[in-house]
């Protein structure tokens, strides 16, 4: 019941989140120097050929106008058409989506199977070899950037040890270079975070009650202590997630992986406003159910913050 | 999880159906003789017990009273068996449980001694209960490890204690969670939790003192009740001497690692030997002293690795000569069942 109450006021909030980011989406296109319509048409068209796009795109309405039809578009799930392909923005974005979400579930759950484990195990033997293997691996995961860690997976993977396919995508080999070089540095941040949390809770007092109880230390370390220490890595999983969501710009471009951050970065290049519009809304969008069903699961695991 | 029904019997089942060397009604639940423990620092040794000799009868509330860092805690832990080791290390003694040497025991047979025969309740019940598993949860955990119950038969057993330390028996109590409870719940449950599987002994380390003064009360008296219920010896630990007069049979002063008085309840509070169990008394706020300045005793407890030569009260004690800073003073029986420390027993006294 109480999960029940605290779910809708954090639905509420979800569509309170995505409402005030359609605004501000809204007027920072509109506030941004240069007429979309221009870009479009080019330098040298006639006012008329301004005014027909004006008026496809919708610029020459009122703003107020404007807004409600955005709002309404909004909640359509409605952007308009790409100005370069004329294809729906939405029908791009999610030809696009299940690769970028494919990539980054792999991603996370590369980096949650390594940091884990690897960050309790630090915690409870610490100052052991997997304490120091642990940290090493944290410190050496966080200074490589991906880009050279892709690149060189693709080097020893693809081409000197032709396991995995150079480019190009199709089935869920093309992912795993790709995921294991995005969740590396994933990993390295869930790691830390992991140990220090594990080692802070098995301080806790209840840490003592529970020996005191007899219990087996796999029972106060693996049930106990555990169960606390998780709770801050599931809400920074959760945005190191929702973050993979908007796409993976870099990555996606050195594995040619057709996905959200390449369509986005094609639209700026291109000025595709319509394309960009959607695209920053709908990340949105996906960002703040990831936070939603975070702060739900959070809940489920961590009964005080149920009230407030 | 349940090892109890694999493993065979041992140390820890013949304690349970032991009732001790002594017979049940005279002998010794606990003993604990000359148990000299010390924290082994980088700058050196911390002297945290200096030789503690201390018993505790079946079904009798023993109250151990001492000011912070005087070793109470110290000596819980180590019946517990939950001392770090390093860096704390037993140098000498025994610790006599129904007549079996706890120290002597492998790890694996006392963590099933603990929570089955010595329970034991803390200060703080906000801190010391799992503020992410459920009461129910928390409650039959004991049951299913060292009684081998099953799921049902635990938590309806969790119901009855629930009902036994005065908390409603419900479904909504067992499926909920600590920070529903109020201080003195919180209390009640963990004490509940502690007499789970009805343990001969009950460690309760200042159990009331996160606790306002009408449920203080309340606790007290339920361990009194329980006491009476399920025939536990009670080490009560505390530096509250109203509290421990309200609950103890016997009393034991502890200070700077060592008992330095111990007496039945009474006697201890009516003809008190040692100078300063007299200043503990002296500095109790009474309606009777209104208007008075209240005494305190001037200094405060040696830390455990400066504790001074000799006898280690002599820095503060009024009554002190030459002699007590040389020689430890021996402790001495000086009536049947009063044990003090003190050079000066006999010749000298506070007068308030």
């Amino acid at each position: 019941m109480k999960l029940l109450i605290f779910a809708s006021r954090r639905l509420g909030r979800l569509l309170l989140t995505i409402f005030l980011i359609s605004t501000i989406v809204f007027f920072i296109i509109r506030i941004i120097p240069g007429d979309p319509a221009l870009v479009v048409a080019g330098m040298d068209a006639t006012p008329e050929a301004i005014a027909a796009i004006r008026a496809k795109l919708g610029t020459d309405q009122p703003l107020a106008a404007q807004f409600v039809q955005w709002l309404w578009n909004v909640v359509r799930f409605e952007f308009g058409t790409s100005l370069i392909s004329g294809q729906p923005v939405t029908k791009l974005v999610f030809q696009r989506f299940p690769l970028t979400l494919s990539l980054a579930i792999l991603g996370i759950l590369i980096s949650i199977l390594i940091a884990i484990p690897l960050g309790v195990l630090s915690a409870v033997k610490r100052w052991s070899a997997w304490d120091y293997t642990g940290m090493a691996f944290s410190q050496i995961g966080m200074a490589i950037p991906s880009f050279w860690l892709g690149i060189m997976l693709l080097l020893i993977f693809a081409v000197k040890i032709p396991i995995f396919p150079l480019f190009g995508s199709g089935g869920i080999v093309h992912l795993i270079l790709p995921a294991i070089s995005l969740g590396i540095a994933r990993a390295a941040i869930i790691l830390r975070l992991t140990r220090a949390s594990m080692i802070e809770e098995l301080s806790k007092e209840y840490v003592i009650t529970a020996r005191a109880k007899g219990l087996t230390e796999r029972m106060v370390k693996y049930k106990h202590a555990l169960k606390n220490a998780l709770l801050p890595v599931i809400t920074i999983t959760g945005i190191q997630l929702g973050y993979m969501l908007g796409g993976a710009i870099i990555t996606e471009q050195i594995f040619s992986l057709p996905g959200l951050g390449r369509l986005f970065l094609t639209g700026i290049y291109q000025r595709d406003f319509p394309l960009i519009q959607g695209g920053v809304v709908f990340v949105a969008i996906i960002f703040s159910l990831i936070n939603f069903t975070v702060d739900i699961l959070y809940s489920v695991l961590n009964p005080r913050i149920r009230i407030e | 999880m349940r090892l109890d029904g694999l493993v065979k019997p041992d140390t820890a089942d013949k304690l349970k159906n032991n009732p001790g060397a002594g017979g049940r009604k005279n002998g010794e639940l606990l003993e604990i003789r000359n148990l000299d423990v010390s924290f082994e620092l980088d700058r050196g040794a911390a002297r945290a017990l200096r030789g503690i000799d201390l018993s505790l009868r079946f079904a009798e509330i023993h109250g151990l009273v001492g000011e912070s860092g005087s070793g109470k805690t110290v000596t819980s832990t180590c019946i517990m068996g939950l001392l770090p080791v390093p860096p704390a290390k037993i140098n000498e003694g025994r610790i006599l449980y129904k007549g079996t040497d706890l120290l002597e025991l492998s790890e694996a047979e006392r963590r099933r001694t603990r929570g089955r025969e010595i329970a034991m309740v803390f200060q703080e019940p906000a801190k010391y209960l799992n503020p992410s598993l459920k009461i129910g949860e928390q409650i039959t955990e004991m049951l299913g490890l060292h009684r081998g119950m099953e799921r049902n038969g635990a938590m309806k057993r969790a119901g009855e204690l629930l009902e036994l330390v005065g908390l409603p028996n419900s479904r909504r109590v067992l499926s909920g969670y600590p920070h529903e409870l109020s201080g003195g719940m919180k209390q009640r449950m963990m004490i509940a939790m502690a007499i789970s599987c009805d343990p001969s002994m009950l460690i309760a380390d200042e159990p009331t003192t996160a606790l306002d003064v009408t449920l203080q009360l309340q606790i007290l008296n339920l361990i009194l009740k329980l006491r009476e219920r399920f025939s536990m010896g009670v080490l009560f630990i505390s530096h509250d001497l109203t509290v421990v007069h309200e609950i103890s049979d016997r009393v034991s002063v502890i200070y700077a690692g060592k008992i330095v008085e111990s007496a039945v309840r009474d006697r201890l509070f009516d003809e008190p030997l040692h100078p300063y169990t007299q200043l503990l008394l002296l500095s109790i706020p009474d309606a009777e002293k209104r208007g008075h300045r209240l005494k305190t005793i001037p200094g405060r407890v040696p830390d455990a690795e400066h504790i001074p030569e000799g006898c280690a009260f002599h820095p503060r004690c009024p009554l002190a000569e030459d002699v007590c800073a040389r020689e430890i003073p021996p402790t001495l029986e000086h009536a049947q069942g009063h044990t003090a420390a003190c050079h000066m027993i006999g010749k000298k006294w506070i007068s308030s």
